[in-house]
C-alpha cells in the first residue's frame, strides 16, 4: 500500500514535470536569447545605467555577479539591523550583527539557512523587502550563470558569454515573476494564508492563550519553491498548515520546486541547438532523483521499533497529513535541489533515511539541483564524463563540437574540490578550536553522540553545498556558528560560480567544429551511467569515513 | 639518462653476476635510484606516497619511545603493525619506480642498435669548404677529427665503407647508403645531393661512391639522440592529455588529503583520534596510485612502439594528437601506387595485326629503361611474344628526350619505330611526309580518350619504313598501378573510422581512377602544395584531425599545419623539421600504426584510471569499517569483504594497493586491445571489462592478502 502510494506520488510529480519540460524550457531560451527588450525591462536597464547589448567577458560577467551580490548582501544586512525603527516590524526587535550576518550570506546565495524562527525574528520589511526580493534575485543570479555557461558551448571564438543585466532582469521579469504570481494564486486557493493582520491572539478551550501569527504567506511561499530557495515565513517551514495546508498543496510545492531545475536541461538543448546531451543530462538527474527517493523511502518504511511498526512508518518528525511518502518526496526533492525548504524534521529520519537527504546534498545537488546551480554543476561534471570518455575511447574528448583541454579539466577540478574543502575544514576548524569545540558539543548539538555529530555534519554540508535545509536538533545561532557558516555560505556559492563563469569564457572563445560522425557517444544510456557513476564518484568517497561516525554509525546498531 | 647507458655497459664489463640476473638489478637499482624524493617531486601523487611512507617510518621509530599504536575503538594494533604499513608504502613506491625504469629499460634495448655507433668516430672535416670553386672537395685538405667533436654546418667527406659521423645532408655526390641499422632493411639506398633525396642520418654506412655532406646535427644530438632524450624522460614533456589527466587526479588527491586531515578533529566528539599510520595508510589506498604511477609508462610504451616500427617522434607531444587523427592525407605516388606507369594493355588499331603492333611496341622499348619501357616488354612477353624471337639488340634506340618527347629504333635497314604521347607522334609522322587521314585520328583520339578517362596515360606507337609511309600501328595503355595491400591497409584505416584522402599532381580522371581503385574515400587532383594546405584547413576546420605523410621541400607547411606530420627519412630537413615524426624505412603507411599506437595508448590511459576509480570504492569497503568499528560495532556490517581484523583490513589494503600496480606493468607496457569501430559498443565493453573488473579484482584481491596476513602472529 505505502509503495502504491510513494509510486503515485512519483508519478503525479513526474507527470507534472514532464507536461511543462519542453513549453517552460523552450520558454526559457527564448527569454534569454531574445533579441527584444520589453518595455519595463527597458526602464530598469536606464535606471540601473546599464547597456544591455553589450556582451560581457567572463571577468566582466563575474563581476557584474559579485557586485550585485555584494550590494544585495549589504542591503540585506542594513535592512535587518534596521529592522527595529521600520513600520509593520511587529515589534521585533533587530537581529544581532552575526544573525543579520548570515541571514544576508544565506539569502543573497540562494542558501536561505535560517539559524533563527522565522515568525519570531523578522517583521514584515524584512521579510518582503528584504528576504522575497533576495528569493526572487538569488534565483536569476543561479539561472544568469547557468545560461553563461550553456552560451559557452554555444559561442563560436566569441569574447563574451551575455550580460549579466540582462540575463538578471529577464529571469526575474520574465520567469520568476509571473510563474511567482500565479502559483501565489494557486497556493492561496489551496487555503495557504495572506494577509498583514500580524499576531492574533487566541483563548483557547482550556482558557490558555496561544498568538497565532499570520503574514503575506502565499506571496512568500511560491518564490520559495520555484526559486529552490527554502527560507520559510514559518520556522515549521512546510510543515506549517498555514504555509503547506493539504496533501495537494504539499505535491504542487515539490513540484515547484523541481520545475525550473528539471526544465533547464531542455533550454541548454534549445540554445546549443543539440537536445541529445540535454536528454543525457535530465536522465542523469532523474535516475539520482528516484534512486534517492526509493532508498529514502525505504528506509522511512522500514524504520524499527513498536511506533513506526503501528504507524506504518517512521513517523516521527512527519506530519500526519502528509505521511511517510509526502514527507521523503518532499525531503528527496529539497535535498535534491538547493530547496532547503522542509515539510518534515530531517533530523527525526531513520539514520539511514536522514543519510540519503545528506547524500542528495554531497552528490552537488544535481539531482535536479538549484535553479540554475543545478545546471552548472552537472554540466561540470559531463565535463569530465567527457574527458574520461575520450580517454576510454582513445579519442580527442570533444563535447558539442568543444574540446576538453587542460583548462576547461582544470576549472572542472577546482569546481569538485570546493564543497568538500568548505565543508571538512569548516566542521574540523569548528570541532578542533577546543572552546568551541566545548560550546558545540555541549550547547548546540541537540543529541549527544552520532546523532550530534550528524547535526553538525548536516548544517556544514547544508552551507556549503547552498542547501540551507538543516538536521534541526542543532542551535546555530552561536556567533561563531552564524560566522563561520555564513562564510562557508558565500565561498560555496560564489568560488564555483566564479569557475563556472571561467569554464564559460574559456568554452566560447573556442570555436565550435561541426559535429562529425565520429562525435563521442555522449547521449547514450552508458554515458548517462558514466555521469552518475562520476557524481557519486568525485563527492562520497571523501565524505565516507566521516559518515562512519554519524548517520551510519547511528543507523548500523 | 645516456649515464645510465653506460653504467650499465661498464656492469657488462665486470661479469661477475650471472647474466640472468644482471637486467634485475639493474632495474632495481635504477628504481631506488628514483626513490630520491626530487625525482618524484613531477608526480604528486606519488610524491604523497612518499611522504606519508617517510611519516609512517618515523613514527615506527618513535613507537618503542612513546607507545605502541592504537585503534581509535581501543583495540591494539600488533606491534609490528607501523613497520609492516611503512614498508609496504615504500614498496608502493618502488614498484611505481620499477614499472617506469621496466619500460625504460625495455626500449633501451631496442635503442641499442640505433646506438651502435662507436665513441669517436674519426671522420675528414673539410675545412672552409668552397661549393663554388671545388664542391666535391678533391683539393681540399681534410682533418682528421673525432665525431664528437663535430658542430653543425660542419662539412665532411664521407667515403665508401665509412661511417656517417651525424645527420646531415649530402651537399656534393651519389652513394649507396646501408641503412640497416636505422631501418632494419637490409638492401642499401641511394642518396644524392640536391633533390628530396639528400638526408643522411647519422650511423647509417656508405656502400659505394664518396659524398660530401653538411653535418646538421652532429652524435648525441641526432634525431635518435633526441628520441631516447625524451623517452627517457630526460626531456619528457607532458602532453595536454597528461596533464589534464594529471590535474584531474591532483584535485582528487587533494580532497583525499583534507579528508585525512580533517578526519580526527570531525570525529573528536565521539572517539579518540586514528592512529596516524592508519591514516596514511587510508589516503594511500584512496590515491589514485595505480594511474599516476603507470601514467608515464603508457607514455614511455607506446613511444618505443612506435620506434620499433621505425617511426621516431620528434616531440612528446606528436603522439597523443596521432591518436586522435580522423583524417589521413595520403601522396598517390609511392605511397598508394608505385609511382610509375606501367602498360597493361596494348590496343591495334584497324591495319596493324595485334602481333605486328606488339613486336613493333617491344622493339621500340628494348633501349628504353624506364618502367613504361620495361613494363611493356614483360607485358608482350606474357602475351605470347616470344621474347627470344625479338632479335637481341637490332639497330639503334633512341632514348626518350624532352624535345621530341618520343623514344623508339632506327632498324638497321631503316625503319624507324617511335613510341610517345599521341600529339608528338602525329607531329613527327607529319614531318615524315605522311599526314594522317581524319578517320585514323579519330579512331585514335576515340582510344586515347579512353583511355585518359579511365585514369590511364596512352602511348601511341608508330611506324615509318623504309620506304612507304609511315602509320600507326596502336596504342599501349600505361597504367598507375596501386602497391599490394594498400587496399587492404585502406580498409583498415576506414575500419578506425579514418577518412583516407589521396593527394596527387595528377589530373583529377586519373587520380579518380586510382582513387577508386584503392579505396580511398576522397582525392585531391591537380594539387599544388598550396592546394594541399587549404585542404589540411579546410578539414581542420571540420573537426577533423590531419595526419600527413610527406617527403618534399613543399610539403614542409602542410606538414606543419597538419596535426600529425609524417615525414619519411629520405625528406628533406626542412620537411623533417617541421614534421613530428620521422618514418625511418620510408614506409608511409606506418601512419597506420601510428593512429594505432597513439588511439592504444590513450585507451590504456582511460582504462588504468576507470579500473583505478573503481578499485577505490572496494578499498574503502575494506579499510573505512575497520577505522572506527571498535567504537560503533555496528560498522562491521559495512565490512562486505568480512576482513577478520581491522589491522588485517587496513595492511592488507595497503599491500593489495602497492601490488596492483606490478600487476598492471604490462597491461600499461602492451597497452589495451583496441578495436573500436563502433564507439558506443566500445564504451560499454569498455566500462563493464575495467569499471566492474576494477571492483572484482580487489574483492578478490584483498581477501586473499588478508587471509595470508591473517597467518601471521597478532592480526
Amino acid at each position: 500500500m505505502g509503495w502504491l502510494l510513494a509510486a503515485a506520488a512519483l508519478v503525479t510529480v513526474a507527470a507534472l514535470l514532464g507536461v511543462v519540460y519542453r513549453p517552460l524550457g523552450e520558454y526559457m531560451a527564448w527569454v534569454y536569447t531574445s533579441p527584444r527588450d520589453w518595455a519595463v525591462e527597458r526602464v530598469l536597464y536606464r535606471l540601473v545605467g546599464v547597456d544591455p547589448r553589450g556582451g560581457q567577458s567572463w571577468r566582466a560577467y563575474l563581476r557584474a555577479v559579485l557586485a550585485f551580490s555584494a550590494v544585495g548582501l549589504v542591503a540585506l544586512y542594513l535592512l535587518q539591523r534596521l529592522q527595529h525603527r521600520l513600520p509593520y516590524s511587529l515589534g521585533l526587535a533587530a537581529p544581532s550583527p552575526d544573525l543579520s550576518f548570515n541571514t544576508a550570506a544565506s539569502f543573497v546565495a540562494n542558501t536561505n539557512w535560517q539559524s533563527y524562527a522565522p515568525e519570531r525574528t523578522v517583521g514584515y520589511p524584512v521579510q518582503m523587502a528584504g528576504l522575497g526580493v533576495q528569493n526572487f534575485l538569488s534565483a536569476a543570479v543561479g539561472m544568469a550563470v547557468a545560461i553563461a555557461l550553456v552560451r559557452g558551448f554555444a559561442h563560436r571564438r566569441s569574447g563574451t558569454i551575455g550580460n549579466f543585466w540582462t540575463d538578471l532582469v529577464r529571469g526575474t521579469v520574465r520567469i520568476l515573476l509571473p510563474a511567482a504570481a500565479l502559483c501565489s494564486v494557486v497556493l492561496l486557493a489551496g487555503g495557504v494564508v495572506q494577509n498583514f493582520a500580524g499576531f492574533t491572539h487566541v483563548t483557547d478551550l482550556a482558557g490558555g492563550g496561544q498568538s497565532i501569527p499570520g503574514g503575506p504567506v502565499a506571496s512568500q511561499e511560491a518564490i520559495k519553491m520555484l526559486g529552490t530557495n527554502g527560507g520559510g515565513f514559518f520556522n515549521a517551514n512546510s510543515a506549517h498548515p498555514f504555509e503547506n495546508p493539504s496533501p495537494w498543496t504539499n505535491l504542487f510545492e515539490i513540484f515547484l520546486l523541481l520545475v525550473i531545475p528539471f526544465a533547464l536541461p531542455r533550454t541548454f538543448g534549445s540554445i546549443v541547438r543539440d537536445h541529445r546531451l540535454g536528454y543525457a543530462i535530465l536522465a542523469a538527474m532523474a535516475v539520482l532523483f528516484v534512486l534517492s527517493f526509493t532508498l529514502m523511502t525505504a528506509f522511512e518504511f522500514a524504520g524499527g521499533g513498536t511506533a513506526p511498526t503501528l504507524a506504518g512508518g517512521a513517523m516521527e518528525g512527519k506530519e500526519q497529513r502528509f505521511g511517510v511518502v509526502g514527507s521523503t518526496l518532499f525531503a528527496t526533492a529539497t535535498t535534491g535541489t538547493s530547496g532547503g525548504a522542509a515539510n518534515s524534521t530531517h533530523g527525526s529520519y531513520t539514520a539511514l533515511g536522514g543519510l540519503v537527504a545528506m547524500l542528495n546534498m554531497l552528490l552537488g545537488e544535481v539531482s535536479p539541483g538549484g535553479v540554475g546551480a543545478g545546471l552548472y554543476t552537472i554540466l561540470v561534471m559531463a565535463i569530465i564524463a567527457v574527458f574520461l570518455t575520450g580517454l576510454l575511447l582513445g579519442r580527442a574528448p570533444t563535447v558539442l563540437g568543444k574540446r576538453v583541454g587542460v583548462r576547461e579539466i582544470k576549472l572542472a577540478s577546482l569546481f569538485i574540490l570546493v564543497m568538500p574543502t568548505l565543508a571538512l575544514v569548516g566542521m574540523a576548524v569548528s570541532l578542533a578550536v577546543p572552546a568551541v569545540h566545548e560550546q558545540i558539543v555541549n550547547d548546540s548539538m541537540g543529541n549527544p553522540g552520532a546523532h550530534g555529530v550528524s547535526e553538525v555534519m548536516y548544517a556544514f554540508i547544508s552551507a556549503a553545498i547552498n542547501n540551507g535545509s538543516s538536521f534541526a536538533g542543532l542551535n546555530a545561532d552561536t556567533p561563531w556558528l552564524n560566522t563561520t557558516l555564513g562564510v562557508t555560505i558565500l565561498l560555496g556559492r560564489f568560488v564555483p560560480i566564479a569557475l563556472v563563469l571561467a569554464l564559460a569564457g574559456s568554452l566560447a572563445a573556442q570555436d565550435r567544429i561541426p559535429a562529425t560522425s565520429l562525435a563521442l557517444p555522449v547521449h547514450r544510456p552508458q554515458f548517462v551511467g558514466l555521469l552518475v557513476g562520476i557524481i557519486i564518484f568525485v563527492s562520497l568517497p571523501t565524505f565516507f569515513p566521516i559518515l562512519t561516525l554519524g548517520p551510519l554509525a547511528e543507523g548500523l546498531r | 639518462m645516456t649515464i645510465s647507458v653506460r653504467r650499465l655497459r661498464r656492469g657488462a664489463g665486470h661479469g661477475r653476476l650471472p647474466e640472468l640476473w644482471r637486467p634485475v638489478l639493474v632495474l632495481l637499482a635504477a628504481a631506488l635510484r628514483k626513490l630520491d624524493p626530487r625525482v618524484q617531486l613531477t608526480n604528486p601523487v606519488l610524491l604523497l606516497v612518499w611522504c606519508g611512507a617517510a611519516l609512517t617510518t618515523a613514527v615506527a621509530i618513535a613507537e618503542p619511545f612513546v607507545g605502541g599504536p592504537t585503534m581509535s575503538g581501543g583495540g591494539r594494533l600488533p606491534s609490528s603493525f607501523s613497520w609492516a604499513v611503512a614498508s609496504w608504502l615504500w614498496l608502493t613506491v618502488l614498484f611505481a619506480n620499477v614499472a617506469e625504469s621496466a619500460a625504460e629499460a625495455r626500449g633501451r634495448t631496442q635503442t641499442a642498435t640505433l646506438r651502435r655507433m662507436p665513441d669517436g668516430t674519426m671522420t675528414r672535416r673539410v675545412e672552409n669548404y668552397d661549393p663554388k670553386t671545388d664542391a666535391a672537395a678533391t683539393h681540399a685538405a681534410p682533418t682528421d677529427v673525432s665525431s664528437a667533436e663535430l658542430r653543425p654546418g660542419d662539412v665532411v667527406i664521407v667515403a665508401a665503407g665509412e661511417v656517417v659521423p651525424g645527420d646531415g645532408e649530402i651537399v656534393w655526390g651519389i652513394a649507396s647508403v646501408d641503412e640497416s641499422a636505422i631501418t632494419g632493411e637490409s638492401a642499401p639506398v641511394i642518396r644524392a645531393a640536391g633533390g628530396d633525396r639528400s638526408a643522411l642520418t647519422g650511423g647509417t654506412r656508405v656502400v659505394s661512391d664518396r659524398i660530401v655532406v653538411r653535418i646538421t646535427a652532429p652524435r648525441g644530438r641526432t634525431l635518435v639522440d633526441h628520441m631516447i632524450d625524451l623517452a627517457e624522460g630526460a626531456r619528457r614533456q607532458k602532453t595536454p592529455n597528461e596533464l589534464a589527466l594529471s590535474t584531474l587526479l591532483a584535485s582528487l588527491s587533494l580532497s583525499f588529503v583534507i579528508m585525512a586531515l580533517t578526519l580526527n578533529a570531525i570525529a573528536s566528539p565521539v572517539t579518540h583520534a586514528v592512529p596516524i599510520t592508519v591514516l596514511v595508510a587510508l589516503l594511500t589506498c584512496l590515491l589514485p596510485t595505480t594511474i599516476a604511477a603507470l601514467l608515464s609508462v603508457t607514455g614511455i610504451a607506446a613511444m618505443y612502439g612506435l620506434l620499433r616500427r621505425n617511426v621516431l617522434l620528434t616531440s612528446a607531444r606528436a603522439l597523443e594528437p596521432a591518436g586522435e587523427v580522423t583524417t589521413v592525407l595520403l601522396d598517390k605516388t609511392g605511397t598508394i601506387t608505385r609511382g610509375n606507369r606501367r602498360a597493361t594493355r596494348f590496343i591495334s588499331l584497324a591495319g596493324a595485326t595485334d602481333d605486328e603492333f606488339r613486336h613493333a611496341a617491344v622493339l621500340a622499348s628494348l633501349g628504353d629503361p624506364t618502367p613504361e619501357g620495361v613494363s611493356t616488354i614483360e607485358l608482350a612477353r606474357r602475351e605470347g611474344i616470344d621474347a627470344p624471337a625479338v632479335p637481341a639488340d637490332p639497330g639503334q634506340a633512341v632514348p626518350f628526350s624532352a624535345k621530341t618527347r618520343m623514344s623508339g629504333r632506327n632498324m638497321p635497314d631503316g625503319t624507324r619505330l617511335r613510341k610517345g604521347a599521341q600529339s608528338a607522334v602525329l607531329a613527327w609522322l607529319k614531318e615524315t611526309g605522311t599526314q594522317q587521314t581524319r578517320r585514323v585520328v579519330t579512331q585514335l583520339t576515340e582510344q586515347t580518350s579512353a583511355i585518359a578517362r579511365s585514369g590511364g596515360t596512352p602511348l601511341v606507337v608508330a611506324v615509318k619504313p623504309a620506304a612507304g609511309p609511315g602509320r600507326i600501328l596502336g596504342v599501349i595503355h600505361l597504367k598507375d598501378v596501386v602497391k599490394d595491400g594498400v587496399p587492404a591497409r585502406l580498409a583498415r584505416l576506414r575500419a578506425l573510422g579514418i577518412r583516407t584522402v589521396m593527394v596527387t599532381g595528377d589530373n583529377p580522371l586519373t587520380a579518380a581512377a586510382i582513387a577508386q581503385e584503392a579505396g580511398v574515400d576522397d582525392y585531391l587532383g591537380d594539387a599544388t602544395p598550396e592546394d594541399k594546405l587549404a585542404l589540411i584547413r579546410r578539414e581542420q576546420a571540420a573537426g577533423h584531425f590531419v595526419a600527413m605523410s610527406g617527403d618534399g621541400i613543399n610539403d614542409a607547411p602542410a606538414l606543419a599545419q597538419a596535426d600529425v606530420g609524417v615525414a619519411m627519412n629520405t625528406a628533406t630537413m626542412a620537411a623533417k623539421e617541421a614534421a613530428t615524426m620521422v618514418v625511418l624505412d620510408d614506409d608511409p603507411t606506418r601512419l597506420i600504426e601510428i593512429v594505432q599506437i597513439g588511439r592504444k595508448q590513450m585507451a590504456t590511459r582511460g582504462a588504468l584510471t576507470t579500473f583505478s576509480i573503481a578499485n577505490d570504492l572496494v578499498k574503502y569497503i575494506a579499510i573505512v569499517p575497520a577505522l572506527f568499528v571498535g567504537v560503533f560495532p555496528g560498522l562491521a556490517a559495512l565490512n562486505l569483504m568480512r576482513l577478520h581484523s581491522p589491522a588485517s583490513a587496513v595492511l592488507s589494503t595497503v599491500i593489495f594497493n602497492a601490488v596492483v600496480i606490478g600487476v598492471l606493468i604490462p597491461l600499461a607496457m602492451l597497452g589495451v586491445p583496441y578495436r573500436m569501430a563502433n564507439l558506443s559498443a566500445a564504451l560499454s565493453r569498455n566500462l563493464l571489462i575495467y569499471g566492474f573488473g576494477g571492483i572484482a579484482v580487489p574483492l578478490v584481491g584483498i581477501k586473499i592478502i588478508d587471509v595470508l596476513v591473517g597467518l601471521l602472529p597478532g592480526y
